[in-house]
């Protein structure tokens, strides 16, 4: 695997979009030609050499391709977006987009990502060891599509409307989360290892969310179903189970109703 | 003004009957000329196609309904609407394109007007704000009147002569265009909770039918003498088994004479056809109908139709036909608006999805392309997306390349997932007809200007005539062979002149040239008894106040009036 090393030499005025900063575009391509890709701050287009130093050519494939950032990214959107396979890895915090709609590869951010990140994921791993903004695994604005795939994982906290009309995948935030989460939610599964504060659930017709810490405020529409014994994301304990949101629209499987699950560690 | 030669270009013209030939085309301040000066600027077209600007027929492309689809849809301007670089401004949606964006791309294609297809007549001012802020092209609005309050009390008692004075009004107070008509009777049926789906159920309370609503309106507009004739999205739109209703629809012409000045033939403009030639009864049985409805079509000569072809993209359904809408929100439980216009009409919007992977889409997308392929006669016939219905006019290109290559239709058709139930519920594998370039400007210039009453400037090419000119970068003689070499040439015209100005080069925006907003005042007698009835509407039941309802100059200060006397009818 080649790696392109790239030193953040100028924070720009306003953001700059690094819808090009990705192991599929980088493919194929030696440093001078990947300083020349385009980018747009504001309506102005400019490269990716104005604003980093590069080093290193890129693999012939994205696989092959490992991307490293150093330099503060926080006025960066859109690293990692849309990849598909291959590696990176920013040693900072960034600005929105980060790792939306990726499809494969790894990406890593060692600081806080902003929100709108990891938007309609479709594969792949997304860590961030930071904290996270808010509509983290939504889907866009006014899209109906959200997360559909991959893991998403954020060891610190993460905002508001997380997960909003996930469809897939995993999604798990290791400290705690603000209001509205799996709102819409159709399938795949959340893991809240902190505290959720209030609206879990809402308007849920499948899938699953896991609350280790308390609920600020429960839906109303959720009800107490069961108690179990599971194993969540390498924590084995006592879960209570509720089914909901019953406001919602369920579909029918094999003649039985399918809700939406919640769980809240015991 | 500059003045222009363009030498020998293969010249397409059914005004001129102009099949390739080669001719050159001068242009002097703003017009074609026999001749221009020895200063002429030389335009090389060798080995390159000339066409006449081309006119949209109907689409959706300013109002309110359009701007509800911009702003509940933010997701359809996410991607690819950074700026371009030159003069235009940041470009952005698919479906639901800004006005900049909308105003670059029917000029990029070669156009030089587009017709707002639904105008509701109490927001007028908000259709003429964005008509006003759309660049290059010049734009109409039809106001919809198969809705409204005053229309059906006039109809029912067989006042054509009221409802005519109360068009005349309306089109005056909102600078509109001409007649639009849309689910006759069913959009007020729907504040009732309920629809009208075929051209004989009464609409409740006014107990008025679709038959009798198009049939006044008919009467109006030839009472009126207007440019255009009345254009009608017809009842039960997008229902399997509709094409009878179709039938029915279409026959209301038989027997009606055009009465105007401006050279228009039909008395009836049957539009986005495709929605309205299905057959089965269900969504398991859906299939084409289109022969059967073009059989008729071909033979009934003072109608005119357009095609709304299905684009198999993404889309953002738009129209005032609100109980459509929300029977599609039913289907496919997306997002729903639905927008009710006081005295007057309704509209709905919902996103929707033609994916080729789906039978119904695909057979749509069949239908669309039957309907042009069965037209005999091009200058009745025009293609239209029913932008953003079917499809983004943006998609214009690909349409063409599927008329015009039977190659390029099979290749799409053959691949689609259920090929075989999909060429078993339509003809279109049967039909060999290629669009030819001649006919493609007869679709989309000199056809549809006609139907608009504009042939007298637009649409062609000959001496005299408006220099609104598109040359595209296609050799008559090497037509291109693949999709998307097709695509390419009618979606980056080499030159677009809008009144005689260079507004598009090698697909790129140079000018904005000289926009204008056409509209239609007819004069008629005075009528005391309509101008009462409009008094006392305002004051029991509309909202606003009658001296806040009018258009003002200001919201179109480039105004074309076309005018016509209907004081001697």
């Amino acid at each position: 695997m080649n790696t392109v090393t790239m030193n953040v030499n100028k924070i720009p005025e306003l953001y700059f979009e690094c819808e090009n900063v990705n192991p599929d575009t980088f493919a194929g391509k030696k440093a001078a030609e990947i300083a020349a890709l385009k980018g747009y701050q504001g309506k102005k287009i400019s490269t990716l050499g104005e604003y980093f130093t590069i080093t290193g050519d890129a693999g012939a494939t994205a696989a092959d391709t490992k991307i490293v950032i150093n330099g503060d990214c926080t006025k960066m959107k859109y690293i990692g977006a849309k990849m598909s396979a291959g590696e990176v890895v920013v040693n900072s915090s960034t600005d929105m987009y980060t790792g939306s709609w990726m499809t494969g590869g790894k990406l890593l951010i060692k600081g806080n990502v902003h929100s709108f990140c990891g938007l309609a994921m479709k594969g792949g791993e997304f860590t961030v060891e930071g904290n996270a903004g808010n509509y983290l695994g939504a889907a866009y604005r006014g899209d109906w599509r959200g997360m559909s795939g991959g893991v998403l994982r954020v060891k610190g906290n993460a905002g508001s409307d997380v997960a909003t009309f996930m469809i897939g995948g995993e999604l798990i935030v290791e400290g705690d989360v603000d209001i509205h989460i799996g709102t819409h939610m159709e399938g795949g599964k959340i893991i809240v290892k902190g505290n959720a504060n209030r609206r879990v659930g809402g308007q849920m017709v499948k899938g699953e969310i896991y609350v280790f810490g308390n609920i600020n405020v429960m839906m109303p529409g959720y009800k107490y179903k069961d108690e179990v014994d599971l194993e969540v994301d390498g924590t084995k304990a006592k879960f209570i189970e509720y089914i909901g949101d019953l406001g919602e629209r369920h579909p029918k499987k094999k003649g039985e109703m399918v809700y939406g699950k919640l769980y809240m560690k015991k | 003004m500059s003045e222009y030669i363009i030498k020998n270009g293969h010249v397409f013209d059914p005004v001129q009957g102009l099949k390739g030939d080669k001719a050159d085309i001068s242009v002097k301040d703003g017009k074609i000329v026999d001749k221009a000066g020895s200063g002429a600027k030389v335009i090389d077209a060798k080995g390159k196609t000339v066409m006449a600007g081309a006119l949209e027929v109907h689409a959706h492309v300013a109002g309110p309904k359009v701007n509800a689809g911009r702003w509940y849809r933010p997701e359809d301007k996410h991607f690819d609407s950074h700026k371009k670089p030159g003069i235009t401004r940041i470009e952005g949606g698919k479906s639901i394109p800004t006005v900049f964006k909308t105003g670059y791309e029917y000029a990029r294609m070669g156009f030089t007007f587009a017709m707002e297809a639904a105008m509701p007549p109490l927001y007028a001012r908000h259709v003429h704000e964005e008509i006003h802020d759309t660049p290059i092209i010049d734009e109409a609005a039809l106001p919809v009147f198969g809705n409204n309050w005053f229309v059906f009390e006039y109809l029912k008692n067989k006042e054509i002569e009221n409802a005519a004075a109360y068009i005349s009004w309306v089109m005056r107070q909102t600078k509109g265009y001409g007649i639009k008509v849309v689910n006759p009777g069913g959009t007020e049926a729907w504040a009732w909770g309920l629809n009208c789906l075929t051209i004989n159920d009464p609409v409740p309370y006014f107990d008025i039918t679709p038959a009798e609503i198009m049939n006044g309106l008919m009467a109006a507009n030839e009472y009126l003498g207007l440019p255009h004739s009345m254009h009608v999205h017809q009842n039960s739109l997008g229902n399997p088994g509709n094409y009878e209703v179709t039938l029915d629809t279409l026959k209301l012409a038989e027997g009606v004479k055009p009465k105007n000045n401006f050279g228009r033939e039909q008395v009836m403009h049957s539009t986005h056809l495709q929605f309205h030639s299905y057959g089965g009864d269900n969504w398991g049985n859906f299939e084409s109908k289109a022969k059967e409805v073009m059989d008729y079509v071909n033979k009934q000569d003072n109608i005119t139709i357009d095609t709304g072809n299905v684009t198999l993209d993404e889309t953002t359904t738009m129209t005032a036909d609100g109980p459509f809408e929300h029977h599609l929100h039913g289907l496919n439980h997306l997002k729903w608006i639905n927008v009710d216009v006081e005295l007057e009409t309704a509209a709905g919007v919902v996103p929707y999805i033609y994916d080729p992977n789906i039978k119904v889409c695909a057979i749509q997308w069949c239908i669309g392309l039957e309907l042009a392929l069965y037209a005999k006669d091009p200058m009745r016939c025009f293609i239209t997306t029913d932008h953003p219905n079917a499809g983004p006019f943006t998609r214009y290109p690909r349409v063409y390349s599927w008329l015009m290559s039977k190659k390029v239709r099979d290749e799409r058709l053959n691949t689609f997932k259920n090929a075989d139930k999909v060429i078993s519920a339509t003809n279109l594998a049967e039909l060999d007809r290629e669009i030819t370039l001649y006919e493609l400007a007869a679709m989309t210039r000199a056809g549809p200007a006609k139907a608009l009453g504009l042939s007298k400037d637009y649409g062609g090419l000959k001496p005299g005539m408006n220099a609104d000119i598109a040359i595209y970068d296609i050799n008559p003689d090497k037509f291109p062979s693949s999709g998307p070499e097709i695509e390419k040439a009618f979606g980056n015209a080499a030159y677009l002149f809008k009144d005689g100005k260079i507004c598009v080069q090698d697909g790129k925006i140079v000018d904005f040239g000289n926009k204008h907003t056409f509209w239609v005042d007819a004069k008629v007698k005075e009528n005391k008894l309509v101008v009462r009835d409009i008094r006392e509407k305002f004051l029991r039941y509309y909202s606003v106040n009658e001296a806040n309802y009018p258009v003002p100059e200001s919201y179109a200060p480039h105004q074309h009036i076309i005018t016509v006397d209907a004081t001697q009818a």
